[in-house]
């Protein structure tokens, strides 16, 4: 016990102690928040961007007189007296941006068209800014003529958004389903990636030693089972050190970024998937309340236990891999092939997860070793059955334990085993032979 | 009492008999060679002495009793023929890591590898990485882990592969030292001079199986042809006896061979007969590496695949 403790120390000094440790801990936050910030300036500023326009008022829709829509900064600049042929070419000439030409028309019955004369392809966001100070306009005209005054439009207009409550037992609570499913993906790609990544620099130590020769001294003084096991808890740890310094990190950055960028405001953050501007604060209060209806006490003792179970049971399949291959990288990547797949497919099951959380495929995957640690946690957020949970975790335990015992064994001759190719058929028969 | 003793170990693969049915035993204090061509199941009986391998069958006593792997370890230094050092790791925090493996205390452990390190004039290392060494430089280092835990049974498998005369040296001292203080070595190698020069005693190993066990001068007579040789003023140009036999002649020494029932005696008695002024006159015994040669010779030399019913 005391020489796996000493192997689980070296392994994990060793990395944590190397230059590119530091450099891949304290860069990889410094990229995502350089990231979020150049994401928050571009924001920021893109509200910032003012255009002058020249209006050509020929219905006068604005009565000389503009109302702009909220976050609309452009200035608008009425031109009278000249014909909208002879601005159209010369209005960058007197310094404007854009030309809009609004004909002749009555409002109140239909709109015609409406130009915007630019040199290039407007943007989207200006495009719908003025579009919205347009709106506006037209929309206060036929008020006027109707007779209704705005507080009256106000209280006939509907905006409903439905909300979905989770009865589930006593308690009652909202839920998002966007946001949900969010974390949930975000939570199983999380643990794709870890076993990927911490995976394969499992099977490179265990190639490290083969190729240096070091694994006979090694066994000479340590059981192999106890080199493969100290080798996968340490680089585990490795794994659980530069998280924790990541959280801290992120965490910490974000306290700091206000005082950096003043104008910095977490409610302007535009989140993915939404236009930039058309972030209400509305959006952001359910993006909260979805946040605040995830479990999050369920989601992390998921995490924890999906992450170092499926962390566990893949490393020690990479290290089986890694014992078996001689120097030729190509003959890793040939044969790490057959572990990467089954963690690929439950990739692949994870997202139809995220759509069809009770299908009967996405069940299997959520309880098939191989497969749950991903699965299920794609699957966590939609009322997993408290019995199909247990299953799963008692059958990631034992799936682990099986491939330990099986791995470790074929880990024991193929550490030994020099300059000869090991076929898939010789691992397994290695892995169940007995003694 | 031996050091140890090994019993009738065999370990049979699917295809091979790797080691069948080999015992030998190693007093303490003594050097011992492990001889064999390549594939003769030298590394698989090694392996099976460090705890690496179980036996399928036989036995292993080490300092009396049934040999325990997992605390016997900590008595054994293992220098296998595929060596191996962490690249990327300091050489003083390597030194001291796989000491601890071996069992040592950490304050022991960097007292035992400042201890070496002097001795080898090695100070200067402490900080380097192993990338850094040269072969050689590696193989000492590579030494001075083996002892670190000052082991009772010391296993050399090609210790000085790539070393120069003057660390060879350094080493071979050690060795004698080591097995002065009580340490038994056993040393395998394909280099007969050096056998010759350090052992006591010696088996030959070829298919799995023990040809050979004796002390090196008890071997060299066992194997010995009764040739001579005999330097002389001038040879003469005749040489008719039924003593002796020519082998082969050479400025002032002949190379001879006694015939069955003649004594060197004889031979002496004809030179001076013969009134030739003798020089010199000594016994030349057969080399380890003749005595191999002969008795491996034959069998074919790489080992061929076998179906084994065990």
């Amino acid at each position: 016990m005391n020489k796996i403790l000493l192997v689980i120390q070296r392994e994990y000094l060793v990395r944590v102690k190397k230059k590119s440790f530091l450099y891949t801990t304290i860069l990889v936050p410094i990229i995502i928040i350089g990231f979020y910030a150049a994401i928050i300036a571009i924001g920021v500023s893109g509200g910032a961007d003012k255009n002058k326009i020249a209006v050509l008022d020929q219905a006068n829709l604005f009565n000389g007189n503009i109302e702009k829509a909220k976050g609309d900064v452009s200035e608008y600049v009425f031109i009278t007296g000249q014909s909208s042929e002879t601005l159209k070419d010369t209005y960058k000439k007197m310094g404007y941006d854009y030309f809009l030409f609004i004909p002749p028309m009555d409002v109140t019955k239909n709109t015609g068209t409406i130009q915007l004369f630019s040199q290039s392809p407007i943007a989207v966001n200006q495009k719908s800014k003025v579009e919205r100070t347009i709106n506006s306009a037209i929309e206060q005209k036929r008020l006027q003529s109707a007779n209704i005054s705005r507080e009256q439009y106000r209280s006939i207009k509907s905006d409903i958004s439905i909300e979905n409550k989770i009865k589930n037992g006593k308690e009652e609570k909202k839920s998002v389903a966007g946001v949900a499913s969010g974390v949930a993906f975000a939570c199983g790609m999380l643990i794709y990636v870890i076993m990927l990544i911490y995976g394969t620099m499992v099977m490179r130590g265990v190639m490290e030693e083969k190729i240096s020769r070091i694994a006979e001294v090694m066994v000479s003084s340590v059981k192999p089972f106890q080199l493969m096991m100290g080798k996968i808890i340490g680089i585990g740890a490795v794994g659980l050190t530069q998280f924790a310094i990541w959280i801290a990190l992120i965490i910490g950055l974000q306290f700091l970024l206000p005082l950096f960028i003043p104008s910095f405001d977490p409610s302007a953050l535009p989140q993915p998937g939404q236009v930039p501007g058309m972030a209400g604060n509305s959006v952001m209060s359910t993006m909260l309340t979805g946040l605040q209806s995830v479990p999050w006490g369920l989601i992390t003792f998921c995490f924890i236990f999906y992450f170092i179970g499926g962390y566990l049971l893949y490393a020690s399949l990479f290290a089986a891999v890694g014992s078996v291959v001689s120097e030729d990288q190509s003959e890793a990547q040939q044969m790490v092939f057959p572990v990467m797949m089954p963690i690929i497919l439950g990739f692949v099951i994870m997202t139809k997860a995220i759509s069809e959380p009770n299908s009967p495929l996405v069940i299997f995957g959520s309880l098939f070793p191989l497969t749950s640690p991903v699965v299920m946690m794609g699957r966590i957020m939609y009322n997993v059955p408290v019995s199909q949970l247990i299953l799963s975790m008692v059958l990631l335990v034992l799936g682990f334990l099986f491939f330990a015992w099986l791995t470790a064994k074929i880990y024991r001759t193929g550490i030994l085993m020099y300059g000869k190719k090991v076929t898939w058929k010789e691992m397994i028969r290695w892995g169940f032979r007995k003694n | 009492m031996n050091r140890l003793e090994v019993k009738h170990l065999k370990k049979y693969y699917t295809s091979q008999k790797a080691v069948d049915d080999i015992s030998f035993s190693l007093a303490p204090g003594s050097i011992f060679g492990l001889l064999g061509p390549n594939g003769a199941g030298k590394t698989t009986l090694l392996r099976m002495i460090t705890g690496i391998f179980f036996p399928d069958e036989g036995e292993i006593i080490f300092d009396g009793k049934k040999f325990d792997p997992d605390n016997d370890v900590a008595y054994i230094g293992y220098m296998p023929e595929e060596k191996g050092l962490y690249k990327k790791m300091k050489i003083g925090d390597q030194a001291i890591y796989l000491a601890q493996l071996k069992g040592l205390s950490k304050a022991t452990a960097i007292e035992r590898v400042k201890h070496w390190f002097v001795k080898f004039e090695m100070q200067s290392w402490w900080n380097k990485k192993v990338e850094d060494l040269s072969k050689g430089m590696q193989q000492k280092l590579q030494f001075v882990t083996t002892v670190l835990n000052n082991p009772r049974l010391i296993i050399l498998d090609e210790p000085f592969s790539g070393l120069d005369p003057v660390n060879t040296n350094l080493i071979k001292d050690e060795i004698y030292a080591l097995a002065k203080n009580g340490s038994s070595i056993i040393f395998s190698t394909h280099r007969m001079e050096q056998v010759e020069e350090i052992c006591d005693h010696i088996i030959l190993v070829n298919k799995g199986q023990k040809i050979l066990d004796g002390t090196v001068n008890g071997v060299q007579q066992q194997f010995k042809e009764n040739m001579f040789a005999i330097g002389i003023d001038n040879i003469p140009e005749a040489i008719n006896t039924p003593a002796f036999e020519i082998i082969n002649s050479k400025d002032h020494q002949l190379i001879l061979k006694i015939h069955e029932g003649y004594k060197p005696n004889d031979v002496l008695h004809y030179f001076l007969q013969q009134q030739v002024g003798i020089n010199s006159f000594h016994e030349i015994l057969p080399s380890l590496s003749e005595i191999f040669i002969k008795l491996v010779e034959g069998t074919p030399l790489t080992r061929q695949f076998q179906t084994v019913t065990a």
